[in-house]
């Protein structure tokens, strides 16, 4: 009998394993399953490679598993913003690694390992200092850089509803890159905020369909990043 | 002297000479801070959809304050609403519209355009900033038409629109006019040509301030 659905957020992350690499959906807070996040922090799990668009805010979710320690390397295309603190202070003491991609290239190398697609030629960063080092090849008479699909051993993923199958719906700009990360892992893991009986999802208003996940998590009440970095909270919890 | 606040348009006219180019029924992506100004003055009559990259078609406007939604910001992480007949999609789409030539005009904002519609926007290659690139690239490489809307000069008096850029490139031969406080200047095949100079500057004044070649269509 197929039941993805998984107890608790500890519950749902406990296979993940020390130098495992990790997609992590959400653009800014939208999307980020934060929830998922801090039950990393309380496992302890080390030597994380990270994939995610953003680096985290204030000290919670993205932000305190770095501050933990457990992040050795981060791939994503904009780890800095107004309220990002830790990422900025250990990137500039070198105790941590960035892979800087742009937007539109982390989004297909990710979208392209889910689909099958070793690698592809993109216009994307062609001249720029990142397409340093990386194949070109000319098309119709204009320069392609070759990029490689990123896949993963896990991703994490907030979505809007779920069934048991692993059939998921997305809410506004929270989709991001939750859809094109659930194809990309091994283990693809998310949590929702409500799960549904099976049918209650009408089949045309699918996102991802159950065949990329592996285990859902009902988070009916998910924190808000953004308030909580206003109220300058820290995770894990004081 | 600063060329920035006293002399030639303020932003708003800047910002009005971009939406006055902006055609009816434009696909348009604004750059995050004042390329979002545009917005504000597409002229009556005209509509305009507008594409945020995190996966919105159909931006309307700013949140007003108590009906912020978490889950539904721009490429800026502002808090933003959905007009009706918008549409939501993930980033591989958003960035597919982008790349694939679906989007009309982007109008960003610039470190440095050279001669040649070179455009610098995303670093200024000072080690001691934590480099981020975020959709820029993207949106160069693949938008159609490609505007730039700046100050003229830096704060420090520097010219912006240059021979070669000296910061990092977002993209080469991308841009196709740049809107700044003192001219709107087309990068052409042949360099760069006026388009429009601020009331009461003479083209000497411009050229004296700027460091590329600029030319003045008509001229003998």
């Amino acid at each position: 009998m197929i039941n993805k659905i998984a107890h608790s957020a500890g519950e749902a992350v406990a296979e993940i394993f020390d130098g495992a690499t990790i997609l992590i959906s959400g653009f800014g807070e939208a999307g980020s399953p934060i929830e998922l996040i801090h039950a990393l922090v309380d496992q302890g799990t080390g030597n994380l490679t990270i994939v995610s668009n953003n680096a985290g805010s204030g000290h919670v979710g993205l932000a305190a598993l770095i501050e933990n320690r457990q992040v050795k390397k981060i791939i994503c295309s904009f780890p800095r913003t107004a309220i990002s603190v830790v990422f900025p202070e250990m990137y500039r003491k070198g105790e941590i690694e960035l892979e800087l991609v742009p937007q539109g290239t982390l989004a297909e190398r990710i979208r392209a390992a889910g689909a099958g697609i070793p690698a592809f030629y993109t216009p994307t960063s062609v001249n720029t200092t990142l397409a340093k080092g990386k194949e070109t090849k000319v098309f119709n008479g204009k320069t392609y850089v070759l990029e490689h699909a990123l896949s993963a051993d896990f991703s994490l993923v907030k979505c809007h509803a779920a069934d048991k199958y692993g059939n998921l719906t997305y809410n506004k700009t929270a989709r991001n890159f939750g859809p094109v990360m659930c194809m990309a892992a091994k283990t693809t893991i998310v949590q929702a905020k409500k799960i549904l009986e099976l049918g209650q999802i009408d089949p045309e208003c699918v996102i991802t369909p159950g065949i990329f996940v592996k285990k859902v998590v009902e988070i009916s009440d998910p924190a808000d990043e953004s308030l909580l970095v206003a109220e300058n909270r820290r995770y894990p919890w004081i | 002297m600063d060329l920035r606040e006293n002399i030639g348009w303020p932003v708003s006219e800047m910002a009005r000479k971009v939406a006055m180019d902006i055609n009816d029924g434009a696909y348009v992506n604004l750059g995050i801070g004042i390329p979002e100004m545009v917005a504000g003055y597409i002229p009556e009559g005209r509509e305009v959809i507008y594409h945020t990259e995190n996966g919105l078609l159909g931006m309307g406007k700013v949140a007003e304050k108590g009906t912020e939604d978490f889950e539904l910001v721009n490429a800026g992480k502002k808090y933003v609403t959905a007009i009706p007949g918008a549409a939501f999609f993930h980033h591989a789409d958003s960035f597919a519209m982008i790349r694939g030539g679906h989007i009309d005009i982007c109008v960003l904002g610039a470190y440095q355009v050279s001669q040649e519609g070179d455009l610098a926007n995303w670093s200024t290659g000072d080690p001691n900033d934590v480099p981020a690139v975020g959709g820029a690239m993207d949106l160069v490489a693949g938008v159609k038409t490609i505007y730039v809307i700046t100050q003229h000069s830096t704060k420090s008096g520097e010219s912006k629109i240059v021979k070669e850029c000296t910061y990092p490139l977002t993209g080469k031969k991308v841009v196709s006019r740049i809107y700044t406080n003192l001219a709107v200047i087309d990068v052409t095949e042949n360099g760069l040509y006026v388009r429009e100079l601020a009331p009461d500057l003479t083209f000497e004044y411009l050229q004296k301030h700027t460091d590329a070649a600029l030319s003045q269509y008509n001229a003998k």
